[in-house]
């Protein structure tokens, strides 16, 4: 019977039993899903929050009417009233607050003032300004004299959206969209980011653990060190792999019942476009193309962004996840397995820690400006140093990355992986059977040359 | 014929040395003591029998061929540090320890039930291992060593932690697991046991053997020319040409005294001598224990 998969399965048992394991399995699904619909039921009572503004103008009247109401705010025209008596009563009259214009906002960009009691929605403000600025303007112009000018302001009104069209070798012209490629990018990033640091370092005390209480003296008669240690690394990345697809279901399933539950179906629709991006999942894309028929102009914007995203090369980046998340992922756990051993306890990990830590947070760091800059030389070089490279990389593919590049990157990755899986054996074999001193990088150095 | 050879061995940690050209030769269903100070090299010497490091030079024979990575399967391990999953179960830890040693999971049920059974420990079975005490779990230990029925095992001080009753249950064991075949390499301070169990020893001391043998061997060489006298009464008796005092005590009424000849004389010359001094009540070879032998081997060397 081959020993490292008993090894696989109790490392794997024990730690999917646990409540906590089981706790946090269930609960963090719970919050993600909190996390994705609070945003649209927060968004949903900011609407019931109607807003009346009482607007004062000195009776000159040059901007009555120019701010139309919207579904959120009722804006009052009042003639004959003064800023200081309202400014006592306003609220008692059911006004949020009062919006004076000057006569001299024509020349003095600041004459206009928001009174209120409340800090007022940027929303509210932006909408306001832009009113205001696009009345001034035609006021502006109306001085020329220019015939037909309402006619002509109307024709030169434009809405400018760059589409994205990548081109490859052969020539052949598809549609992307950043937006998916940024999504997709921080998503994996993020993946990588934490799956290396919760479960590499789950790695790291599972090692203390057998070390302090001297399980591993009994294990390594029996095995060898190097499958004592594959095989915790190996149970860990199955845990890790588990509550990941839990989590995904989990949450996906949900915020569906939530959102069916919550909301009415009119308001679904509504709400998906203000969802950001990078929430929304496959399924409610899908969803959205078949309503695409009978439902609205404002969703073909949509459903070409959901056409994009099945232009990514699918293929590839599920290739790239899997090679990048198990080579990285083994690679810094086996660094995390070496100072494990390295330690009699888990206080005394913390100098070793940093350095680890350093080049992960560089990487979550060097992908977000890949977002950016996807061409940058420093997104270049961290896709290529293989501690960087699993997140950066990651981060670049859905921006489209010469295949070169990714082959050379693999190829560091892989000798660097079998390098410092080597080296960890080293340290570890040596490390769990020390006790009671500490231990520096220069001592697991020298037990990188002991022999047998 | 020995079952285990160590040829030379010899391990540095670094500039330490720990094992200095150390040999050893453990004949077949015998108990043979691994004794020395603390630090002196035990504890590395069996890690390199367990095959847990490596020797640095010599080599090292079971049955009378190398020793191989898959022998481990032949041997049982007892650390002297006890260790098991805290936060595991007692059945489900034992079935694990088996199935590394290369049980099958039916044969390592099999065969836990019945240990369980004569240790009575079956009630344990679904207990955390947090729960137990230290000498609960040191019995679950010993299942886990001698489960697999090694035909070499090796005991790092196996009595610590146990109260009287539970270190005569687990030494009639060891003697009872010595007769049905198995050959076992004891390591131990308590040298009461050691005379108890042990065929044979090894002292070690700084790295290098420094006694070695089998137990009434040493122990009768020792005690060459050395006898030990009762008095009734207060005597004093002075070392002449043909024998020397070695310790002269007044207890209770009775005077012990130990003396050792320093030249050919008989032991029938030694008590005309003596009978002069007072009434004579006992007459004895003296027999040093281990543990004198120890103290004064160690102490010599140091």
């Amino acid at each position: 019977m081959n020993k490292i998969s008993v090894i696989i399965k109790r490392e794997y048992v024990t730690r999917v039993r646990k409540k906590s394991f089981i706790i946090m399995t269930i609960l963090a699904p719970i919050l993600m899903a909190a996390i994705i619909i609070l945003p649209t039921v927060l968004m949903m009572n900011q609407e019931g929050n109607y807003k009346k503004i009482a607007v004062i103008e000195d009776n000159s009247n040059l901007f009555k009417g120019v701010i139309k109401n919207t579904k959120d705010a009722e804006f009052v025209y009042l003639e004959n009233v003064k800023i200081a008596d309202l400014q006592k009563t306003f609220e008692s009259a059911g006004y949020y607050g009062i919006l004076y214009i000057s006569p001299e906002l024509i020349n003095v960009p600041n004459a206009v003032q928001m009174i209120s009691k409340q800090q007022p929605p940027i929303g509210l403000l932006q909408y306001i300004e832009n009113s205001l600025k696009k009345e001034i303007e035609r006021q502006k112009l109306l001085s020329y004299k220019i015939q037909n000018l309402d006619e002509i302001m109307k024709n030169i009104e434009t809405e400018v959206s760059v589409q994205t069209k990548k081109i490859d070798e052969t020539g052949a012209i598809t549609g992307t969209s950043t937006g998916i490629a940024m999504a997709l990018a921080y998503l994996f990033g993020f993946m990588m980011y934490m799956l290396v640091f919760i479960f590499g370092a789950q790695v790291m005390r599972g090692v203390i653990e057998e070390k302090t209480s001297r399980v591993v003296e009994v294990i390594i008669s029996s095995v060898k060190p190097i499958q004592l240690m594959m095989g915790k690394i190996i149970g860990i990345a199955l845990v890790g792999l588990t509550q990941f697809f839990i989590w995904i279901f989990l949450t996906v399933g949900i915020a569906t019942v939530l959102k069916t539950t919550l909301l009415s179906d009119k308001d679904v629709t509504r709400i998906t476009q203000s969802v950001p991006q990078n929430m929304m999942s496959v399924d409610k894309q899908a969803d959205l193309a078949q309503q695409k028929a009978n439902v609205s102009p404002e969703l073909a914007e949509f459903s070409k962004m959901f056409d994009n995203a099945m232009n990514q090369p699918w293929g590839l980046i599920i290739f790239c996840f899997v090679f990048y998340f198990i080579t990285g992922y083994l690679l810094y756990a086996s660094v995390f397995a070496a100072i494990g051993s390295a330690v009699d306890n888990e206080t005394e990990t913390q100098q070793f820690m940093l350095p680890v830590t350093i080049p992960i947070i560089l990487a979550l760091m060097v992908a977000i400006g890949t977002m950016q800059n996807p061409e940058s030389s420093l997104s270049f070089w961290c896709s290529m140093i293989p501690l960087t490279s699993p997140i950066v990389m990651m981060a670049r593919i859905p921006f489209g990355v010469p295949y070169w590049q990714i082959g050379l990157s693999m190829m560091l990755m892989l000798v660097t992986f079998l390098a410092f899986v080597w080296m960890a054996a080293k340290v570890y074999r040596t490390g769990i059977l020390m006790y009671g001193k500490k231990t520096s990088w220069k001592e697991m150095w020298k037990w990188l040359r002991y022999s047998g | 014929m020995a079952l285990f050879e160590a040829h030379n061995v010899t391990k540095k940690y670094g500039d330490q040395l720990a094992l200095d050209s150390v040999s050893i030769s453990v004949p077949e269903q015998s108990i043979y003591g691994l004794l020395g100070p603390n630090g002196a090299g035990k504890t590395t010497l069996i890690r390199i029998i367990n095959q847990i490091t490596g020797p640095d030079s010599g080599e090292l024979f079971l049955n009378g061929k190398k020793l191989m990575p898959e022998d481990v399967q032949l041997i049982g391990y007892l650390p002297e540090e006890r260790g098991l999953y805290k936060k595991m179960k007692v059945g489900e830890q034992a079935l694990y320890f088996a199935q590394l040693k290369g049980l099958s999971r039916n044969e390592a049920m099999r065969r836990l039930k019945y240990w369980f059974k004569k240790l009575e420990i079956t009630d344990w079975w679904g207990k955390k291992v947090e729960e137990l005490s230290k000498g609960m779990a040191q019995k679950v230990q010993f299942v886990t060593t001698v489960l697999h029925e090694p035909k070499l095992l090796i005991f790092d001080e196996p009595f610590t932690g146990f109260d009287p009753l539970n270190t005569n249950i687990v030494k009639n064991e060891i003697l009872f697991l010595r007769e049905r075949g198995a050959t076992i390499i004891f390591s131990t301070h308590n040298m009461e046991s050691v005379e108890e169990l042990c065929d044979n020893i090894t002292l070690i001391n700084k790295a290098k053997t420094i006694l070695e043998g089998s137990v009434k061997e040493i122990r009768s060489k020792w005690a060459a020319n050395e006898y030990d006298l009762v008095f009734d009464g207060q005597v004093n008796i002075e070392g002449n040409g043909h024998y020397n005092i070695l310790n002269l005590k007044n207890e209770d009424g009775k005077s012990n005294i130990r003396l050792k000849t320093t030249s050919s004389i008989t032991t029938n010359d030694i008590l005309k001598t003596v009978m002069q001094s007072g009434n004579l009540i006992s007459f004895n070879p003296a027999m040093p224990s281990m543990n004198e032998i120890f103290i004064r081997v160690v102490e010599t060397r140091n």
